[in-house]
This record gives structure tokens, sequence and C-alpha cells, in this order.
């Protein structure tokens, strides 16, 4: 009888060697395939703008003839690395190959997943406010709630769109072939050969305007932010796609396009958008004063709204009057029939939630810690643009699309927000208990249903085979928020309009943009 | 009725910030049900915390309020021989808050099924020394949302467990000394990424593993026994919650926690045994300082 024993721990044995290999976890994209453009887009160099006036606003100096000894150092400089090449150095070189958009994008999201954390309270009474003057302390700074992070999406995205634009315009002008083409005993190592001219490198414009703009957007990740350029920088040579001038002469382009866009951010509202007391209390005495019940924080202690004013943060793809423009109709009154049935409505849900409908609600959660909505749908985008063979400035043309999208949503739905300045279910039934955190901010329209909104439109319209799922995952987001209990389905579907709305300025600059 | 009829002990040890993290039996006692001999027994328990630790960090969260997971336990053990026995568990678990807006979650948390075999018995002076090894596996009884801390049942693994007991009882007192290596399968998660300390883009985390120790000290006779517990759970890997985050399925939960249990055989219901135990986190890490309170009865049949 003892072997019964005996044989089960054998089996338990068995089973450990067996699964014990597969307990590593691998992220998705960590083994894509290196990209493949089915075109080099050759006249990108004149693709629209965003900020800069002209393509070639920034010069770049004329690259030296390839016959130069300079330039036969660069090669040699390539041939030498390729020769005593490290697996870990191949690897590095395969992980970038994928696409620096594409990685950029993900560290990025990374960044936002790890400064997603609301602040403390520093007594019963009151919470401490992140400084960007002062962004290691703590509080740290920033704090990338779902506003913040849209934002710094739209910057980052819009900066390297407009910067590779730049770099295609050089490209074509200077029309340096690759080290590869050059000498035919330089390799092109875990990378696809193109036509495309390496001078200068995309992929080093691309590391030198995000680096850049990160000393405004992730302060505190200036140091680890500049080790993933020369990771990516190195790599790029490693692979014998540039050379060492191409590479300096792509990132001093790129820190410069950046300059451009950091100007602008610092003056466009995002700085005052935390608000002050008086403006805070203002919101509840004019919804007040209309008779209306005004939103509660229901947080303990009260937690002051979540970034107010950033409906006054300029927009990228229209002017400001026509963030006011975009305001649906009122959500219905606290206390009338139709607002009762809303309640209702979320009540119901919440009572007895199925595991289907806690399945819907943490897969679009994107709350505290990680990387938020407009976070979430840079992800669906960024895997999917990964299978179409883009060239890295179509990839970065897409991403701003729809990180500007991104960014004006979030600006039209925190002016709707803070007009409105509506309550939660929970406020008005404290009954109702939530499957995911409460975000402090008021409810009409939902964040998410607006974020999801405009993705899926700007999304459809750029990949028109995957509209119909696009839709599909922008109701399912908003769906979310009300079988979560923390939204009612007019904040939902009013959401899915209004992102829609602004989705459709996206697709009007997308039309005429010079990409198609 | 023999000396070795009595069931192996119920502690809770619901102290982490998931509900019944260290199952709510132990296998860790030394006491064997004869061949043929089959308990069933029913024990409810109740734990809750009201501060915790956020890495090294103790604190409240008025958002929380006091957490409460209460649970009831079907427990049935077999004497396949006197020295071989099976044990099954199933837990119902339920869990809330009493401050913030966080739903509460319920339903049957991880089935435990364990084989635990006597082989090895001498008289070391005047007293007995046992040694006993126990086999186990615990895997989810219902598909639970494992990625709603710190109101999940549960945290969704399956996991298999080696133990080792050693058991010294000289007259009316005693000692066991026992530990289990715990191997945890990889989770999922109904998101697609994460962040622990840096970003992961899958829905999969990786469960580090466990080691649960514990040592009973006290009195033990046919009819009674009263004894000290002192028990630590300590996690190989994991990360530390961060500032004012959400604790996660694979942070580094460790507790200690001292407490105390009884069992008592009821004189006019022979086969009757009724327990009772306490316990308190004395200290921990990415867990809740929980008191634990637990209470049942067993009953034991002879086929």
């Amino acid at each position: 009888m003892k072997n019964i024993f005996f044989y089960s721990l054998g089996l338990i044995g068995l089973m450990l060697i067996t699964t014990g290999c597969q307990k590593e976890v691998t992220n998705r994209t960590a083994n894509l395939p290196a990209l493949d453009p089915a075109s080099t887009d050759l006249t990108a160099g004149t693709w629209r703008t965003i900020l800069l006036s002209r393509p070639d606003s920034f010069a770049v100096a004329a690259p030296v003839a390839t016959s130069s000894p300079l330039y036969l150092a660069d090669l040699f400089e390539i041939k030498s690395l390729q020769k005593t090449l490290t697996g870990e150095q191949a690897s590095t070189i395969k992980y970038w190959a994928a696409g620096s958009v594409l990685r950029w994008n993900e560290i990025m999201r990374g960044l936002v997943a790890k400064y997603n954390l609301p602040p403390e309270a520093i007594s019963d009474t009151s919470y401490p406010i992140p400084s960007s003057a002062n962004p290691l302390a703590y509080p740290l700074f920033p704090f990338s709630n779902p506003p913040y992070a849209a934002r710094a999406y739209g910057y980052i995205s819009a900066a390297q769109y407009d910067a590779l634009v730049a770099c295609w315009h050089y490209k074509t002008l200077y029309n340096r072939a690759a080290p590869y083409v050059v000498d035919s005993t330089v390799s092109a190592l875990y990378i696809n050969k193109t036509t495309l001219p390496s001078y200068p490198s995309e992929a080093a414009v691309l590391a030198g305007v995000t680096a850049e703009m990160m000393k405004l957007l992730f302060p505190d990740e200036i140091a680890n932010i500049q080790a993933k350029l020369v990771e990516a920088e190195q790599a790029t040579i490693m692979s014998g796609a540039a050379t060492r001038a191409d590479i300096t002469a792509g990132e001093a382009l790129g820190r410069q396009v950046a300059e451009l866009f950091i100007a602008r951010a610092r003056g466009d509202n995002a700085g005052k958008a935390v608000g002050t007391p008086s403006d805070w209390s203002n919101f509840v005495t004019i919804t007040t004063n209309q008779g209306l019940t005004p939103w509660n924080s229901l947080e303990t202690p009260k937690r002051p709204p979540m970034l107010p004013l950033f409906y006054k943060v300029k927009p990228f793809l229209f002017d400001s009057a026509t963030v006011v423009s975009l305001r649906p109709a009122p959500p219905p009154a606290v206390g009338s029939d139709e607002m009762n049935k809303d309640v209702a409505e979320v009540k119901n849900y919440i009572n007895n939630p199925t595991r289907e409908n806690m399945r819907i609600v943490q897969f679009w959660a994107d709350g505290v810690g990680t990387y938020t909505p407009p976070g979430h749908w840079n992800a669906i985008a960024a895997e999917d643009f990964a299978n179409q063979n883009y060239s890295e400035v179509r990839f970065a043309r897409n991403m701003a699309l729809l990180n500007m999208t991104e960014m004006d949503a979030a600006i039209v739905c925190w002016d709707i927000k803070y007009h409105f300045f509506n309550p939660r279910p929970t406020q008005l039934d404290p009954s109702i208990k939530t499957l995911t955190g409460i975000p402090n901010f008021p409810a009409y329209v939902s964040g998410h249903s607006t974020f999801s909104g405009a993705a899926a439109t700007i999304l459809g319209y750029l990949l028109p085979s995957n509209a119909a799922k696009y839709n599909a995952m922008a109701t399912e987001a908003g769906l979310s928020r009300l079988v979560g209990g923390i939204h009612y389905r007019t904040d939902c579907e009013t959401g899915l309009t209004v992102g829609e709305n602004v989705g459709n300025y996206a697709i009007l600059r997308a039309q005429n943009d010079g990409a198609n | 009725m023999k000396k070795k009829t009595k069931f192996h002990l119920v502690t809770a040890m619901a102290f982490s910030l998931v509900a019944t993290l260290a199952k709510a039996q132990t296998v860790d006692d030394a006491i064997m049900m004869s061949k043929k001999q089959w308990c069933n027994g029913l024990t409810y328990m109740h734990s809750s915390w009201n501060e915790y630790w956020e890495g090294t960090t103790k604190r409240t969260n008025l958002n929380l309020g006091t957490v409460t997971t209460q649970s009831v336990m079907y427990m049935t053990s077999y004497g396949i021989t006197d020295k071989l026995n099976l044990l099954v568990n199933v837990p119902y678990v339920w869990t809330n808050s009493s401050a913030g807006t966080l739903h509460g979650m319920k339903g049957f948390q991880d089935i435990d099924v364990d084989l635990k075999y006597e082989f090895y018995k001498t008289k070391i002076g005047k007293g007995d020394l046992s040694l006993i090894g126990l086999a186990g596996v615990t895997t989810p009884l219902s598909n639970y949302e494992n990625d709603f801390l710190p109101m999940s049942i549960g945290l969704g693994s399956t996991n298999l467990s080696g133990r080792l007991t050693a058991d010294y009882q000289n007259g009316l007192f005693f000692a066991t000394l026992s530990s289990a290596y715990v191997f945890r399968s990889n989770v999922t998660i109904d998101r697609t990424s994460y962040y622990t300390t840096q970003i992961n883009y899958t829905n999969e985390v990786d469960m580090p593993n466990q080691l649960y120790s514990n040592l009973f000290v006290g009195i033990r006779n046919s009819r009674l026994t009263v004894q000290a517990q002192l028990m630590n759970m300590y996690t190989f890997g994991g990360f530390d919650i961060r500032k004012n985050d959400m604790p996660f399925v694979s942070n580094q939960m460790n507790s200690t926690s001292l407490g105390a249990h009884v069992k008592y055989f009821l004189p006019f219901i022979p086969n009757l045994e009724v327990v009772a135990s306490a316990d308190y986190v004395i200290a921990g890490r990415n867990v809740g300082q929980a008191q634990t309170y637990t209470g049942g009865f067993f009953y034991i049949l002879g086929l």
C-alpha cells in the first residue's frame, strides 16, 4: 500500500519536471520577425507634417562620400562588431529589428503603467500633488493617469512622425545606400535588406526624438531612456543597417524636432490642468446653482477631481471651439425617471455579476498601475500594425493618427465631464459595489467609451478589414464600465458617439496627409 | 477508540491579502486515521484585517476598511491503511470590505487532495517519534476572478506540494515540526498586460514557489489536544506592492502567525470531535495582518 504514496510522489516529481520548464513567461511580441516593409514609402518626405513647417526646417549636413576614409572607418566599425557579435548582442538586434516605433511604444506604455499610481493621502484630509519641478520627491512626477497618458502618447507619436518625415526627406535628398549595399562584406544581420537610403538613420531619429520628449514627460527616466537609446543605436549599427554617421545625424535631427513639440507642450495648458481649490469648488457651485446634483469624490479622504482643467489643453486635430461643439446633450437629471432607470440597471448588473462580465471588466479595466485605456488601444494597434509590413514612417504615421485622436478624445471627454459634473452610480446609490476601482472624476461621458470609440474609428479607417473587430471591442470596452458598476448606460453610449466624432477628424487628416 | 483515530487538525491560515492563501486545512500534523476509518467534517473560518503590509510598510487603507474573508470547508479523510491516508478538502469562500466600493467575491475555491504516509516510527527515550510524508495537489474548483485582490477568493494556481512532518510525543506533551515546499503553476489573468517591476505583455503570470513551515507545541491525549502554533509562509521571489498600488497575484507574500488550537472529542458522542483555533499575524510582507478564527466538527465512521 505504501507504494501508492511513492507512486504519487513520483507522479508529482514528473509533473514538476514537465511543468517546471514552462514557468518562464514570454512577452507576446518578444519574437516578432524583423520589419519587412512592403514599400519603403520613399515619398514620405512630402507627407503632411504636424508641427514642422517644412521637412527641412532643421538642416542635416550632406554625408561624406562613400569613398572617403571617414566612411570606410565607419564600415570597418560595423565589420568588426559583426565579427565579434555575442549572443546577447544578437538578441538586442532582433528585438529592435521588429521596429523602432513599435519598441519605443512598448517602452512608453511600460512607463505609463509604472507612473500610473494615485498619490497617497498626506493626512485624513488632503493629498499631495506631483510636481514637475521636483519629480523625484514623492509623489513622483508624473501621475500618468488617463488624460496625462493620452497627451504623452499623443506628443511622442506626433513628434516621432514629424521627425521621420524629415528623416525621409533627407534620405531621398542624399540617397546614400545602406552599408550592406555599399559594401558586400557587410552583412544584414537579423534584418531584412531594403533599398531605403540609410542617411540619416530612422532608428536614430526615433531614439533621439523619443529620448528628448521623455525629458519633459517622464523626467525621472532620463537615464534609463538614454540607455535604451544607446542600445537601439548600437543594435542598428551591428545589424549593418546604418553607419555611425547615419546614427549621429539621425539622433541630432530627432532631438531637434522634439524641441518643437516640447515648446508646444509647455504652452498647451496641461501644466495648469490640476486646477486650484477654488477651481474645484467652482464646479460644485455652478452645478448646484443649476439645481443639479454635483459630482462627489467617492474616495476617503475626498480626493480633488482628476485634472479638471485638462479640457483647456490645446488639441492636435481641431481648435478649442470645436471641443465645445462636440459636447453632447446633457445626461438625464438626477431624480428623473430616466436616471432612476439608469441607476437601477447598474444595480441590477452588479447584484449578481456573471463571470463573463467580470472578465470583460478586468480585460478593459486599465486602471491604477496600467498603461490606461489609450495605452490599451496602443497595444491593440501596435500588435496589428506589426503584421502589416509597414515602413517605420508609415507605422509612425498611423500611431500618430491614433494617439492624436486619443489625446483629443481626452480633451473633449474632460470638457464634457467637467461641464456636466455628473455623479457616479455609487454616489446616487451607495449600495452599488463595483468590480473595479471608481475613477476619481465625473461620470458623464465615459472616458473608456470615448477613448475606445475614437480609437476604433481611426483604426477602422486605417485597417478596414479590422473595422468590425475594433467596433466590437469599443462597444465591449464601453459595456465593461456599465456591468462593472461605474457608469450608466447613457455615459457609455454617448461616450462612444463622442469618440467616433473625434475619430472622424483624424480620418479627415489621414485622407489628406499624402500617405495614401 | 484507538489513540490514533483522531483527525488531523484544522487550522485556518487565511492571513494573506488573498482569502485562504495558505490552505485552510493543515496537513501538517502527525495524526493518522486507522485503516477503513472515514472522517467527515465541516469548518467555518472568519479572517479579517484592517492593516496590511505594502511591501514592508504597514498601513491602513480608508478605502478598504476591514477586509473579511469567510469560508465553509468540507473535509474528508480516509484510512487506506493505518499508515496511508487520503485527505480531500473543498472550501467555499466569500469576501467583503467594510469601506470603499469594491464588490465582494464568492465561490468554490481550490480543492485539495493529499496522500499522507507515516513512513517511520520509533521510540526515542520515553517518547515516540514519527515521521510523515505528504504529497498534495490543489487546483481551482471554479473559474473565479483571481485578478481582483484583495477581494479575490484565490490566486488561481494549481499547486503541487511535498511535505515532511516530524512529531515527538512524551507522555502528555508533544511537539510537531512540519515543512512543505509548494510548487505553483503559472496563472492567467483576464488582462493582456500587467506591471510587476516591469511591463509584461502577456496574460500569463509567473507564480513564485513557496515554503510553509509550522511548529506546534502542546499537550495531547486520546480525547483532547491543546497546542500553541507558530506558522510561517515564505514566497521565493515575487515583488512588493508599490506605494498606493493594488496587490497582485505574484506579490512576494510572506507571513508569520502565532495562534492556539484546541480539539476535543465530546464525551456524550464519542466519534464527534470539535475543533477551534485562533491565529494572529505577527509579521508580514504584502499580506494583511489578519486575525483568524476557526470552528468546526468532525465525525468519524468505521467502515
